[in-house]
């Protein structure tokens, strides 16, 4: 479905990400690693937002590396972003029906965001400004992607600032897009239980594919303290060593 | 009426047939349709140079639609239009002028609006203009408003002028007793080479009033703008401005912001920012599937909203 091949990325005289060679065919993939190692990065080179420096993007076999990131959107690509974006006098339901290709269809709003727990009737004429808080925010991206519903779903740390609410809800989400739209889907996610529940996980560190194996295979590992800080096993342990 | 100025009493009335309640419409300086009703009494004013209209005391969910077209290339006019609202009203009305100018001489419109908002009357007042035609000749539209407030009367304006006139000179003055409260937006969006001048002065005279001023502009092209907003605090009051503008192409903008206190119990704000369209905004518009000029467009509809 996805391809990377030797995937590289500089800026300000760093490598950001260094030679990345990915084969992803799995149904549910998350990417976990230290702040800073990259994970974002690599999330916006699939979605176009950013352009490597080196290397080839492929999707279902075709190279996109140089398709903007509209063009891959209306592949069946969408991204929803670590920091939401806020715009002055869009509303909800204007992003809603942007993301959805299609008019207003309140109930079908009202879906997208009952899933993530959000009262249609309060927030479809909310506008997406400074207003709306930030968990608010982060929910409302994640029924934008929802809403969107393509082959490949990209989420940046979908769970992070959001509440209790809601953790099973979150991962209904996930599911139903799985399910319903037969979709693929990659999660950036220091989570454990996300990790858990993913088929694969990606492990990055400083910019490099550290491991790409089962997620009970890494997790195992993460939980035995092979790596520290900013991973599943420093959030568990409340502890930061590395 | 042609289809031409039915089409532009879309555009600036969003009517599609008469308007339901009073009405006044004027077309290239003629009167092309009037309604009074039972507790709105337009008439025109001795000098024939526009129209007086009477709201009764206590009327209540009623509308008055006063459009103004002009289609002959080359008319200019300069309208008085005084409104008389009595106390305890609760009233609707839409101005709004359209120049369709196909010709090669000049087109314009000036509009002179005065309110007398009696007690605890409230008016939502919205005014449109717009201007189109590929003629060589050009639109002007120089509205004034003067919006005298007294004691606990609300008046909302929604104003805009969106698009196709090369030169405008809005000016807004209002006047606000105790307990009054003004709420407007204000929009405007200029392009080519264009120009907009925006002066809003406003009196916080009485005890407990309040102002609201929402301005928003979009320059494009070379199209210039400069917006003054004024507001003096002479008694225990609240003011509130927010200038917010967005740049394109070569667009200047000139905001002015001026606050006065004279009564140490006055508050008043002021904010301004001018900026380009944040890149993040097109990406993210960008994953749902808008290329670079579609997500510009949504993101400036919903700023102008
Ligand atoms: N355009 C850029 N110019 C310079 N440095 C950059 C740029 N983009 C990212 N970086 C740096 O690259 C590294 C990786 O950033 P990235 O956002 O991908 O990390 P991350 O793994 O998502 O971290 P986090 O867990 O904190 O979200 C960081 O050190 C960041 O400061
Ligand atoms: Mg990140």
């Amino acid at each position: 479905m996805l391809e990377l091949q030797n995937i590289s990325f500089h800026a300000d005289d760093k490598d950001i990400l260094k030679n990345i060679n990915l084969k992803i065919d799995d149904k549910f993939v998350a990417i976990t690693g230290p702040n800073g190692s990259g994970k974002s990065t690599l999330l916006k080179v699939i979605m176009g937002i950013i352009k490597p420096t080196e290397g080839r993007v492929l999707f279902d076999g075709q190279d996109i590396t140089d398709l903007e990131v509209y063009e891959r959107a209306n592949l069946g690509i969408s991204f929803a972003f670590q920091q939401p974006v806020r715009f002055k006098g869009l509303k909800v339901k204007d992003l809603l029906s942007i993301a959805a290709g299609e008019g207003v269809d309140v109930s079908k709003d009202c879906k997208y965001l009952s899933a993530v727990g959000l009262c249609a009737k309060d927030y479809l004429n909310r506008e997406i400004n400074d207003t709306l808080s930030g968990g608010e925010m982060k929910r409302i991206e994640i029924a934008m992607a929802a809403a969107r519903g393509g082959k490949l779903s990209l989420f940046d740390e979908p769970e992070a600032g959001i509440d209790l609410w809601s953790f099973q809800s979150l991962i209904k989400v996930f599911e139903n897009l799985r399910r319903v739209t037969n979709g693929n889907i990659m999660i950036i996610s220091h989570q454990e239980r996300i990790l858990e529940i993913a088929d694969k996980i990606i492990y990055l560190k400083d910019g490099v594919v550290d491991r790409f194996d089962e997620s009970a295979k890494i997790m195992s590992e993460l939980n035995m303290g092979r790596y520290g800080c900013g991973c599943a096993y420093s959030q568990k342990e409340g502890a930061c060593n590395g | 009426m042609d289809e031409l100025e039915k089409r532009m009493l879309k555009e600036v009335a969003e009517l599609d047939s008469l308007p339901v309640g009073a009405f006044n419409i004027r077309s290239n300086g003629e009167s092309a349709g009037r309604c009074s009703t039972a507790n709105i009494q337009i008439e025109s004013r001795e000098s024939g140079d526009g129209i007086n209209v009477y709201f009764k005391d206590g009327t209540k969910n009623e509308s008055c639609h006063i459009p103004v077209i002009i289609s002959k290339s080359g008319h200019k006019e300069c309208v008085y239009n005084d409104f008389f609202v009595g106390s305890d009203c609760d009233v609707v009305i839409v101005a709004g002028c359209g120049i369709s100018n196909c010709g090669g001489h000049d087109s314009q419109h000036d509009g002179i609006h005065t309110f007398h908002i009696g007690k605890n009357s409230k008016v939502k007042y919205v005014e449109k203009h717009y201007g189109e035609g590929n003629g060589t000749g050009k639109r002007f539209m120089n509205p004034t408003t003067v919006v005298n407030l007294d004691e606990g009367a609300t008046m909302e304006m929604d104003t805009s002028q969106i698009a196709g006139i090369n030169d405008t000179y809005r000016i807004t003055k209002a006047v606000l007793g105790p307990g009054a409260t003004l709420i407007m937006h204000d929009k405007i969006l200029t392009n080519f080479d264009q120009t907009a001048k925006a002066e809003i002065t406003v009196e916080l005279n009485g005890d407990d009033s309040v102002c609201d001023i929402v301005s928003r502009g979009v320059a494009k092209g070379e199209s210039e703008q400069d917006v003054i907003i004024d507001i003096a605090g002479n008694a225990k009051c609240k003011g509130h401005a927010e200038c917010d503008s967005i740049i394109m192409d070569k667009g200047v903008i000139v905001a002015t912001p001026k606050l006065k206190a004279t009564c140490v119990d006055a508050s008043l704000i002021h904010e301004a920012a001018i900026g380009k369209i944040a890149g993040e905004q097109i990406i993210k518009l960008m994953t749902l599937g808008l290329n670079e000029q579609e997500a510009e467009q949504k993101i400036i509809e919903g700023f102008l909203r």
